[in-house]
């Protein structure tokens, strides 16, 4: 599994950590490395099942529930309950009544979410860039790692092992773009696709039933007979527009590339929290330990991402009347090694009597201690010549003047030149953004007067109004109070703008805004 | 060199002081970084969009990739915009704007220092700047300080003289399109030339 080039058999990404390495025997001449973006996508089709446990516990059909009452439908069912005939999303009753010995076990969307975000901080040590796919999927961005782990086969085969180890199920989909690489992985189309112009093909096969369109949409695609991806692209894009749903055109855009999805990064927790709940009521050791393995792996995964290891950590056996059952190893160097990590907990378990069957375990590490010097990242936090921002506003201030060096910021007002202001550098508040109707980048200050033409707005030529109008009306309170019908605004040069009406005195209009 | 530390050089995570990073950012836009020589924007590197009326869009084409270094913890510094850069607008898409500096100078000259500086610090993961007329003395400047600081020097300007020497690597030009913008790559290393549509959101 080890990237070729290496003899010392061990971990390749234990390199991730050198710093200071000097290349003396770098080339200045070397081309620089072209890394288009490549996305993976890991679709987990028993994520429900899987986190449970349920699945190795028993040896009789299993399937996850959700819902109440006559309403009760399954979510996940494994291999001995599909044998059986049952399917995601039957009745639950339909499912007894396929399987009479089939147990039911309720799904735990708490869990899930946990168990997703650890697999992402997991993932982390495969590429800096992972984004959780709610509520069963992630996607890496592994443009950028392909030449480190020496081509997409060898990353391929070391995400694939990995993922075993952990015991997921996941089904692997490979494109140029985000949604691209999330519909070939829920088909399960795993041949990857690294060139775009071949992404049409490849998904054109993808029923609608996985696109994940509103159901009003789907129904009316299947109405006018159409059944997969590639036939939503043959549709005429006017038609589409005003037929269905334009989202649908943006969706077709999105995974063809030809429309910018920017997808969140997620961000692993600073400290290192998990815990699984055991199927049924645990007591012995063999069993404990593959449930703390899965732990001890994603921990491995996480702590590699951030180039750290652990020296203390704390163990939670929960049961189900008695106090928790706390274990703390503490190590003589920090370490990182899932093995030896599983060899010092089950060393520890033979030492201690369990006063009850375990319902769940937990693992938490409080501190993160660098295993070697870390690296750093090109676009790490510190900026690649490691300056400090503090002193480039004090530099720009010091010859601009204070005020001409700020951040913006929004503010809670209804009034379009209020609801933002300036601010102390680095001290936006950050928050969920207002959900505004659609609002332009460039805000004129103050508005500037537009002339109109027969009675229309005319800037530089006559402006078409498309959308609204929007009326804003607010700030009665501080006498800065204003009565506007907003508009968007196509100009015949394409540019579009953000104008509006005062409906006080005299009835004039302005620009206010560019969508740019 | 061993087997190791050629590894070690291909890792992602790393960079190496003697030799700047010739790294690209992706625009988000595939159909876009398919035609660029190093499949996204150019950092450290000189950029210039030339616009022949303002507003047709040049904004959105720039958004996915400072959405994705403002992630990263660098700083965007908007020097002498035309207009104020609207905080809703930009939070909606996603950029973060702790990390906006908006830097407004009275003249060209002070606007191309604060740039030059911006570029030079090490912190800013773009500059983006709107000279009305600058010597291509100057651009070179920039250009330099932005390798220096491993940044992504972005120059918005109106309709540029195409035989107009200038050090950037990178000059695209935007126009509004039926369904979104139309860009096309006047210069960059390689084979320039190639237009490609792509769509905005609504």
């Amino acid at each position: 599994m080890n990237a070729p080039g290496f003899s010392r058999g061990s971990d390749p990404l234990d390199l991730h950590e050198w710093k200071g390495v000097e290349s003396s025997g770098s080339d200045p001449l070397e081309k620089p490395a072209v890394t288009p973006r490549l996305w993976l996508a890991l679709y987990l089709p028993h994520f429900p099942l899987e986190v449970l446990g349920a699945e190795r516990a028993s040896l009789l059909p299993v399937a996850v529930i959700t819902g109440g009452g006559a309403r009760t439908t399954v979510v996940a069912a494994d291999a001995r309950a599909a044998r059986t005939g049952v399917r995601i999303a039957m009745s639950a009753s339909a499912a007894c009544a396929l399987a009479p010995n089939l147990i039911l076990a309720s799904r735990d969307e708490t869990a899930e979410a946990a168990a997703l975000e650890g697999l992402a901080a997991w993932a982390g040590q495969f590429t800096s860039f992972v984004s959780l796919v709610l509520p069963h999927g992630l996607l890496l961005e592994i443009g950028g790692s392909l030449a480190f782990f020496g081509g997409l086969d060898a990353l391929l085969a070391k995400v694939r092992g990995a993922i075993d180890a952990l015991d997921y199920s996941a089904c692997f989909g490979v494109a140029p773009t985000p949604l691209g690489a999330w519909l070939l992985a829920r088909v399960g189309s795993e041949e990857p696709v690294t060139a775009l112009h071949a992404l049409p093909a490849r998904l054109a096969p993808v029923p609608l039933a996985y696109m994940d369109l509103p159901r009003r949409v789907e129904e009316s695609l299947h109405s006018i007979g159409v059944e997969h991806f590639g036939d939503c692209c043959r549709l005429p894009r006017d038609g589409v527009a005003r037929r269905t749903d334009p989202r649908l055109l943006a969706y077709l855009d999105r995974a063809l590339g030809k429309r910018a999805d920017p997808r969140q990064p997620y961000t692993p927790p600073p400290t290192f929290q998990r815990r699984l709940s055991l199927p049924g009521d645990v007591k012995d050791t063999e069993t404990l330990l593959i449930a703390a393995e899965r732990l001890l792996l994603e921990l491995a995964g996480y702590l590699r991402a951030r180039a750290g290891g652990v020296q203390t950590l704390e163990w939670h056996l929960a049961h189900r009347r008695s106090p928790a059952t706390r274990l703390v190893i503490e190590l003589v160097t920090p370490s990182r090694d899932a093995g030896h990590l599983l060899l010092l907990l089950r060393e520890r378990l033979a030492r201690v009597t369990l006063v009850e069957a375990v319902v769940y375990l937990g693992v938490r590490v409080r501190t993160i201690l660098p295993l070697a010097p870390s690296s750093q990242d090109l676009f790490g936090e510190e900026g690649i010549a490691g300056g400090d921002w503090h002193t480039l506003v004090e530099r720009l201030r010091s010859r601009l003047g204070r005020d001409a060096v700020q951040g913006i910021t929004p503010s809670a007002d209804h009034r379009p030149e209020k609801a933002w202001r300036c601010c102390t550098p680095g001290e936006s508040v950050t928050g969920e953004p207002a959900r505004y109707p659609r609002r332009p980048l460039w805000l004129l200050d103050p508005p500037e007067v537009l002339q109109t033409v027969a009675g229309d707005p005319w800037f530089d030529g006559k402006l078409h109004l498309t959308h609204g109008p929007e009326r804003i009306e607010s700030g009665w309170w501080d006498g800065d109070d204003i009565a506007r019908d907003y508009f968007e605004a196509l100009h015949t040069g394409g540019t579009r703008y953000w104008i509006y009406r005062e409906l006080r005195e005299r009835r004039g209009w302005y620009l206010h805004g560019i969508f740019a | 060199m061993s087997a190791a530390l050629e590894q070690l050089r291909r890792h992602p995570a790393m960079w190496r002081r003697e030799t700047p990073p010739a790294n690209a950012l992706s625009t988000g836009f595939p159909v876009l970084d398919e035609v660029l020589p190093d499949a996204g924007w150019p950092m450290g590197a000189l950029t210039e969009i030339l616009v022949p009326r303002a507003g047709a869009g040049e904004l959105h084409l720039v958004l996915p990739a400072l959405a994705e270094l403002g992630a990263r913890g660098r700083w965007l510094a908007w020097v002498g915009p035309p207009h104020v850069p609207y905080a809703p607008a930009l939070a909606a898409r996603g950029i973060a704007l702790s990390r906006i500096l908006w830097v407004r100078g009275d003249n060209p000259a002070q606007q191309l220092w604060s740039a030059e500086q911006a570029l030079r610090s090490g912190v800013c993961g773009a500059v983006l700047a709107w000279p009305a007329r600058v010597h291509p003395r100057r651009l070179r400047r920039l250009q330099l300080a932005a390798e220096s600081g491993g940044a992504w020097a972005l120059l918005f300007r109106g309709e540029a003289p195409p035989e107009d020497a200038s050090p950037a690597s990178l000059r695209l030009r935007v126009m509004p399109a039926e369904k979104g913008l139309a860009v096309e790559v006047l210069k960059c290393r390689g084979k320039p030339g190639a237009r490609v549509e792509i769509a905005l959101d609504e």
